[in-house]
């Protein structure tokens, strides 16, 4: 099934005119390759693979919950060829040695390019920085660096963060949450925590440090991306930080584009997401954020859990939803099908500018001659059911389960090899 | 008065509309006639099992319950969970297919989690009571409050109750502001603002700030117990300013409409929220609302399992 060349016989590239698509020795080619394989593409929309800046492999550590091998294969079959692999694992992703054992673990893998950040802080513990240079030097050569599930709250912590990885291109992922404003914080702050009686995660714990953290940024010169934004007002904090031109990003996952807090009532924690599903207002808001370029960037937050982290009553629950599988399909759900953004504005999201923002060279070009040829076909015609037990994660916390979505990734081709075909591991 | 039934399980005070809030009032001035026999049992639920299923301490809830059902002829388990292995979640359902398996009818939960009663609910097919869930509801409480206020005002509609206190943390207060809205009541929540929940202006019911201006046109006021605590985490400076803004004491009692009564769910913080001798005084209703609660309990124990049991006509009969 591993031939070297391919010709994708009338896929739609960005949703536009069909046409034949030539791979030959992992990159697009302008001619028909000869011997090739051909794969009957008619009516598939065509992307670039898809780029997630944010997704926990749980390797290693806790292998119970995911592995680099299942977490990868579940973002190949979402249609993703490059994954940021986030640090907080056990132990920490806070020195050169960890952050090269899950690159190679990616590449051992070969579902998808695996990228790992390393942590900001030794240990997440935002008292002392960890040795960035190094991790930016090791061969998994970090760009990205977040205490992503933790908050850099010292905010001279994160000010020299962010000078000091302008020395190698670096940007600083920031989990945007003020920790004493959220103690023991269950879900979003407003009318249903008040009913359901569960501490409230107030939207100022998180915008109060976006909007020092935009001003931390412009004083330094530095790079900063927003992880899961969340609420509306984040999504005008981060407006107002690119009207004055300043170095900032933001992405938003595909959860808060289309669940809602109400869905807390069932006190089931597969709805216990941090930060916290917010209001329908803030949904709105972050999809013509989205739609606009406010925000940058699609990503999941893919957080796998065990049965036992879930299956419990809301407090003790773990928090985090899986995602890789499902984050295109609820994109279309949100984006594409109200019409917000076209097949073209959906690449950009969640491949173009998610690649650009890890500094990641390969990954989210055109499908064009020359380019390396990641992509993912897709039927955007086709309806699905999630069943969680059809996932390649070893996990089971979809918040989606039996829910019907639109469009299914049929294929997914990493550097010219397929990792997905007819919608299974290639 | 049409309703007959309860839905299955008594989670929320919002599981009952208002034909099935009275069922249970009116229920319980039927059984509550029994506590004046010298036999106080009825043969209703012979061979049924309700389980005491308490994460938290409370002897005086679970003492309700067990007494109510008791007299109802119930079997009884207690299952105190307390400070055995019981301590995770993952034992919450451990537990629940652990009474499951030894067939109980109902299970009555008090748990520091709230929603932990509805999660439970979805691992068993026994009826699950709510008996207090963490900082969310208290739906018996409710229902012998309301108990206690009809038998003491003669009536619930258009009744003016100001509850009183640490709203945030109180599951009495949100079981108490739906069932009496529900019921036609009029609830003022008075509280400092920072013991108010954020979105509480979506709740049926007014909000004060100032017990002084509350207190002249409330039939019922409702002080709800502060922890001391809170001021540790700036909710209020000291439990003497606390107690000064919205402590209810004699000079503020006499501000009270004649005929107004004061109430509270107990355990009482003397001097911090309630002075002793309004506690102590004939407005108080703090003794009867513990008997109350037994037959409160007992309606709402033999309407949940009356109910399940259709062809049991003459039992049913035999009780109401």
């Amino acid at each position: 099934m591993s031939a070297a060349a391919w010709i994708l016989r009338g896929a739609r590239p960005l949703g536009g005119d069909p046409v034949d698509l030539y791979v030959d020795n992992g990159l697009f080619v302008d001619d028909a390759p000869t011997g090739a394989e051909v794969l009957d593409a008619g009516g598939l929309i065509a992307l670039p693979g898809l780029v997630d800046l944010h997704t926990h492999l749980r390797e290693p550590g806790r292998e119970d919950a995911e592995t680099v091998e299942t977490g990868t294969l579940a973002a190949a079959l979402g249609g993703f060829t490059a994954v940021h692999a986030m640090a907080n694992t056990e132990p920490v992703a806070d020195v050169a040695g960890v952050v090269e054992q899950v690159w190679r673990l990616g590449q051992d893998a070969g579902h998808c390019d695996v990228h790992p950040v390393g942590a900001v802080t030794v240990g997440l513990r935002g008292e002392q920085l960890a040795e960035l240079g190094a991790m930016a030097e090791s061969a998994a050569r970090v760009r990205m660096f977040s205490d992503d599930g933790k908050c850099v709250h010292d905010p001279l912590l994160m000010r020299r963060a962010l000078e000091y990885v302008k020395a190698f291109g670096g940007v600083i992922a920031q989990h945007a949450q003020d920790p004493r404003l959220t103690e023991s914080a269950q879900m979003n702050e407003g009318a249903e925590s008040a009913r359901l009686g569960l501490a409230g995660w107030p939207a100022v714990a998180e915008e109060a440090v976006i909007a020092r953290d935009c001003l931390l940024a412009a004083h330094v010169g530095g790079r900063v991306h927003f992880c899961h934004v969340s609420t509306a007002g984040s999504v005008e904090l981060v407006r107002w930080a690119k009207g004055k031109g300043w170095n900032v990003t933001a992405e938003v996952t595909p959860h808060h584009l289309l669940l809602t807090d109400e869905l807390v009532r069932t006190y089931d924690p597969v709805f216990k997401v941090n930060p916290p599903l917010r209001t329908a207002e803030d949904v709105a808001a972050l999809r013509r954020g989205l739609a606009d370029g406010t925000i940058d960037a699609v990503a999941t937050d893919h957080a796998p859990h065990s049965l036992e982290d879930k299956e419990t009553e809301w407090a003790a629950a773990a928090f985090g939803m899986t995602g890789l599988e499902t984050a295109l399909s609820v994109v279309v759900e949100a984006m594409l099908t109200s019409g917000e953004l076209d097949w073209a504005g959906i690449a950009d999201r969640m491949s173009v500018r998610p690649a650009r923002i890890g500094r990641l060279t390969a990954q989210g070009q055109p499908l064009q001659p020359g380019a390396p040829a990641n992509l993912v076909l897709v039927d955007a015609d086709a309806r699905w059911t999630v069943d969680r037990r059809q996932s390649a994660s070893r996990s089971r916390n979809t918040p989606y389960e039996a829910r019907e979505l639109p469009a299914r990734v049929v294929a997914t081709f990493l550097r010219g090899r397929p990792t997905v075909l007819d919608g299974k591991p290639a | 008065m049409t309703a007959t039934h309860l839905p299955r399980h008594l989670l929320s005070a919002a599981d009952l509309d208002r034909d099935e809030a009275l069922l249970v009032l009116d229920t319980a001035e039927e059984l509550a006639l029994l506590a004046d026999r010298p036999i106080k049992k009825l043969p209703t639920l012979r061979g049924r099992t309700v389980v005491n299923l308490f994460f938290e301490d409370s002897t005086r809830t679970r003492t309700s319950f067990e007494v109510a059902a008791k007299r109802l002829s119930a079997d009884v388990i207690n299952f105190s969970a307390k400070g055995s292995s019981v301590s995770k979640g993952e034992s919450l359902k451990d537990t629940a297919l652990t009474l499951e398996a030894m067939g109980a009818d109902a299970v009555v939960c008090r748990h520091g989690a709230s929603g932990a009663p509805h999660r439970l609910a979805h691992w068993i097919r026994g009826s699950v009571v709510n008996a207090g869930d963490g900082t969310h509801e208290h739906p018996t409480q409710a229902l012998l409050d309301a108990f206690t206020m009809r038998r003491r005002m003669g009536r619930l509609e258009g009744l003016n109750v100001a509850v009183v206190g640490d709203v945030l943390h109180s599951r009495v207060a949100r079981s108490n502001v739906l069932l009496l809205s529900t019921l036609g009541a009029d609830v003022t929540l008075v509280a400092p603002p920072t013991l108010l929940p954020v979105g509480v202006d979506t709740w049926p019911c007014a909000v004060s700030y100032d017990l002084d201006a509350v207190l002249p046109k409330s039939d019922v006021v409702m002080m709800l117990r502060v922890q001391r605590e809170r001021m540790h985490a700036s909710f209020f400076p000291t439990t003497r300013e606390y107690s000064r803004r919205y402590g209810l004491d004699a000079r503020r009692m006499a501000a009270l409409p004649d005929d107004a009564i004061v109430m509270h769910p107990g355990p009482m913080n003397r001097g911090v929220e309630i002075a002793a001798e309004v506690a102590d005084s004939v407005r108080s209703t703090i003794v009867e609302q513990v008997a109350n609660g037994v037959s409160v309990r007992m309606a709402v124990l033999y309407l949940l399992l009356g109910g399940a049991l259709d062809t049991d006509n003459d039992e049913r009969a035999g009780a109401a």
